[in-house]
């Protein structure tokens, strides 16, 4: 691999407008990840899911070169139908459209020449990576004191044109005071076999709030990798909404600091997990000053050979008196093949705080199933009542009421 | 105040501080072959019981320390330490308690552990382990006569080869992780409990450790084998002197149930945990592991931590047997400097198992303490099921509560089940008691003995009033 990657960064420094300063930046960022490579199972926060041997196993060998100069079609139809959005779209990993038709273009401000490294203290060698690819860096703020009237979609598309690649899609948010801003990822692959790193880092001024829903629906054979750095002044909120179904294999990371007082964050996830899947959330709140609060809700539902992680730790600095911290884990697990890991983690410095967590996992209760059964539903259908029961629960927790119809659409809870 | 006064005003927040000046043999300091060799050559060893120390030496000098757990301490230097130490007078082992240095009986007085056994109110055996040797076990010949091997772990090894054999490193190898290894090289004592088929042992079988010369570290092991349908209560107390360095105390403790077998494994921990700040103290990293090898087999593990510096154990269960059942129930409190890396893990093998894990941690003043646990249910370990219930309590914010459970699940038809909450003394119950008449450090003690309750009642009779007291020792001054 490190003969590979280090020809394919020589590649893109030829071919691509970089100046000097950029090429030793970025090129110490490879060498960053050089050092450690894809995180494998021996390090602490990759123990559930060696992201190493999967990419070996999954791919084999991957390239790092991406030329994007080829001009790529845009696929229409993937466009979500009756739903008033504004749109940016990847494709493979660049760029194609940004489209702000719904807005007020005074009050946001697109920059597609931003520099911004993320130099993030709980760094992986994957954000090293990222750095060292990520293509063009695109920085969206919203003005004070303006909401976005629609919500805005990020399509994430490959197509097959790509195979055994590995992509680095990479923006950056800001969110000045007051102003609001509610964001939709949905996946939709067409390509296989590609290692996808993406990085978000969102900033949150007084009383911003962001709300991101992150859809990996659609079956695809591909290993995807996330990361959002979210960090909040004063008063500002933040929700997060994670289904987790799509890909082969995935890992959504949340790191969230509560650096203002009355700062909240809600992580809210599901896993539907089936057929050799395996997927992983972690999340990383930090209650830095008084008076914050977060909320976490991760539900999974695992058929055949079908693995979970969740990783969830609430760090309450020696400061942050008054804190409320709240974590809830479950997981309902079909088929004997089927395994669900958790490690919810508490770390508290202060001592006038309400923290707590919880974990439960088992499979589906069989009294339910009877009580179903006995009032004439089949097994099949008692069985899907009920698992749509324990996932609605999440959805609910949706405060956007058209984009909770939209997910519950999409995920085809009938009600 | 001159040194004498300072020393009692010292040992009145530690009572147990006071070191017996008494000659010991000791080992040459440091760590290699020959310090074994010698280990096994005093103790007059078979070969089999050295080869099993260097075969675990040659392990050993292939690990390395590790470095995950949340304490951290300044590196030990092994090559510094004296492993093995005993009263010169046991060089020739007295054949009862009349032959025993007075100094010792007069130690073990003071510590409240009389080995003269009418001096006993309510039978319970004890075994006295001194620095790096067995000093008395009393009640021996009434537990002969069921058939009970209660004695030193020396002693065993000359008297009962077949069984020592037979289980000794079955439930924790020579092969394992580095402190573990580190005693199968150099243990010096400890206990070993034999309870024969259908016996249920009569009375309560105890351990008192104590660490008594300096610049050691105590290294015993214990082996406990209940036979088919047995069951023993087992006690394990510790204490050391007070002294300015850190010692090293790194145990191993081996359970085997057979078949419908019951062990039950309570300890009172109170090493020396170091001054208000924080120097000396025993480094604590005890290997527990109890193996439930025939089905319906029990094991259950009772701790109050309150001592040591620095305490890093997990007392654990393999649940092999099916219908087999592991308990964990634990206080750990820690004040002033002291740190607490503790837990347990319950790994279920076997169908039908089941495990229930209760922790509470109270920490105060400047101290650390991390619950770390792990729940694993193997895909074969069907209809199994584990609760675990872990609380802390802090008290002002210079001190750490942390909680990291580990939980695996690839079982369908099993079930787990996870609680963690963490908080301080609500100013509602304090005032409350205040009303009636408490003053705040009596309010604080009701309400942590409140708090600590499901695990005090866990306790034998004797045991568990010791342990409340000690839970209120331990937190005095931490209030206010």
């Amino acid at each position: 691999m490190t003969e590979q990657i280090k020809i394919d960064f020589e590649k893109i420094v030829k071919t691509s407008a970089l100046t000097e300063k950029d090429v030793e930046l970025k090129k110490k960022h490879l060498n960053k990840f050089l050092d450690t490579g894809f995180p494998s199972k021996k390090l602490e926060n990759w123990k559930f899911s060696d992201l190493s041997q999967i990419i070996k196993k999954n791919i084999g060998e991957l390239s790092f070169y991406n030329d994007y100069s080829i001009s790529n079609e845009l696929d229409t139809s993937i466009f979500v139908k009756d739903f008033e959005h504004n749109k940016i779209i990847f494709i493979n990993g660049s760029i194609e459209k940004v489209d702000f038709t719904h807005e007020d273009h005074d009050k946001i401000e697109i920059n597609d020449n931003f520099k911004f490294v993320n130099e993030l203290e709980d760094s992986n060698s994957l954000l090293s990576l990222n750095n060292a690819f990520s293509n063009k860096n695109y920085k969206i703020t919203v003005k004070k004191d303006y909401s976005l009237k629609k919500p805005l979609v990020i399509y994430h598309t490959t197509n097959n044109k790509i195979k055994s690649k590995n992509i680095n899609p990479k923006l950056e948010f800001q969110l000045e005071q007051n102003s609001s801003l509610k964001l939709i990822d949905l996946f939709n692959d067409a390509a296989e076999s590609n290692f996808i790193n993406i990085f978000y880092n969102f900033d949150l001024k007084e009383g911003a709030i962001l709300k991101n829903y992150k859809i990996d629906k659609v079956q695809n054979k591909n290993i995807r990798y996330s990361y959002n750095n979210i960090e909040q002044d004063n008063n500002s909120i933040s929700e997060t909404f994670i289904l987790s179904s799509g890909s082969s294999f995935s890992k959504n990371e949340i790191n969230c600091n509560l650096k203002g007082e009355y700062s909240s964050a809600f992580v809210n996830g599901i896993f539907s997990l089936n057929n050799e899947q395996h997927h992983e959330i972690r999340t990383i709140i930090n209650h830095l000053v008084e008076n914050t609060k977060s909320y976490q809700l991760i539900k999974s539902v695992l058929g055949k050979n079908s693995k979970s992680a969740y990783q969830g730790k609430i760090f309450v600095d020696s400061k942050a008196q008054k804190t409320d911290g709240y974590q809830l884990s479950k997981a309902i697990l079909l088929d004997e093949t089927s395994e669900f890991n958790a490690k919810p983690e508490l770390e508290i410095y202060a001592d006038d705080v309400k923290c707590s967590h919880g974990s439960a996992s088992g499979s589906l209760d069989e009294n339910s199933i009877f009580y179903l059964m006995s009032r004439g539903l089949n097994y099949q259908q008692s069985k899907e009542l009920l698992i749509n029961g324990f996932l609605i629960d999440v959805v609910e927790k949706i405060t956007d009421t058209e984009i909770k119809d939209l997910i519950k659409n999409m995920i085809g809870f009938k009600e | 105040m001159d040194k004498r006064e300072k020393d009692i005003e010292k040992l009145k927040d530690y009572k147990y501080g006071f070191s017996t000046d008494i000659e010991n043999t000791r080992a040459p300091k440091g760590l290699n072959e020959d310090v074994i060799k010698f280990i096994s050559n005093i103790k007059k060893e078979p070969k089999w019981m050295l080869d099993f120390r260097l075969k675990a030496f040659e392990r050993f000098k292939q690990l390395k320390e590790p470095n995950w757990q949340k304490p951290k301490y300044p590196k030990i230097d092994y090559q510094d330490l004296y492993y093995y130490s005993a009263p010169k007078s046991m060089d020739d082992k007295p054949k009862s308690l009349d032959e025993l240095d007075p100094k010792l009986l007069e130690t073990y007085k003071k510590l409240g552990i009389p080995l003269q056994e009418q001096a006993r109110l309510n039978g319970i055996a004890v075994d006295a382990v001194f620095d790096s040797v067995s000093v008395a076990t009393t009640f021996k010949d009434e537990l002969t006569k069921q058939g009970i091997i209660f004695c030193s772990m020396s002693e065993a090894i000359q008297k009962h080869p077949d069984l020592v054999k037979k289980y000794l490193g079955t439930v924790i190898p020579t092969t394992d992780h580095f402190f573990a290894t580190l005693n199968s090289a150099v243990f010096t004592d400890g206990s070993f409990v034999y309870i024969p088929e259908g016996i249920k042992c009569p009375m309560e079988l105890s351990t008192y450790f104590r660490i008594n010369a300096s610049e050691t570290g105590q290294f015993e092991r214990t082996l406990i084998i209940a036979d088919k349908g047995s069951y023993v209560s087992y006690l394990e107390g510790c204490t050391a002197p007070m002294r300015d360095e850190n010692q090293l105390h790194a145990a191993n403790v081996e359970l085997i149930a057979l078949d419908d077998a019951e062990i039950k494994y309570s300890t009172v921990q109170n090493w020396y945990p170091g001054d208000e700040n924080g120097k000396g103290g025993i480094y604590n990293f005890v290997t527990k592991r109890g193996l439930c090898k025939g089905k319906n087999s029990k094991i259950s593990w009772t701790q109050v931590e309150t001592g040591s510096a620095i305490t890093w154990k997990y007392p654990s269960c393999i649940l092999k047997g099916d219908n087999s059942i592991g308990e964990f129930y634990s206080i750990a409190i820690t004040n002033n400097h002291q740190k607490a890396d503790t837990g347990t893990k319950m790994i279920h093998l076997g169908k039908n198992t089941k495990s229930k894990i209760i922790s509470k941690g109270i920490s105060a003043g400047f101290s650390d303490m991390t619950y770390r646990g792990l729940v694993d249910i193997n895909s074969k370990a069907k209809n199994s099921s584990n609760y675990t219930q872990c609380d802390s309590l802090l008290m002002g914010n210079k001190c750490g509560a942390h909680t990291v459970p580990y939980i695996k699940n690839k079982n369908f038809d099993s079930n787990i089940a996870h609680e963690a909450t963490t908080s301080k003394i609500s100013e509602e119950q304090l005032h409350y008691c205040q009303q009636r008449g408490l003053n705040p450090e009596e309010a604080v003690g009701l309400i942590v003995n409140g708090f600590c309750k499901e695990v005090l009642q866990q306790l034998p009779m004797e045991f568990a009033v010791e342990a409340q007291k000690l839970v209120g020792i331990s937190l005095e001054g931490s209030v206010g």
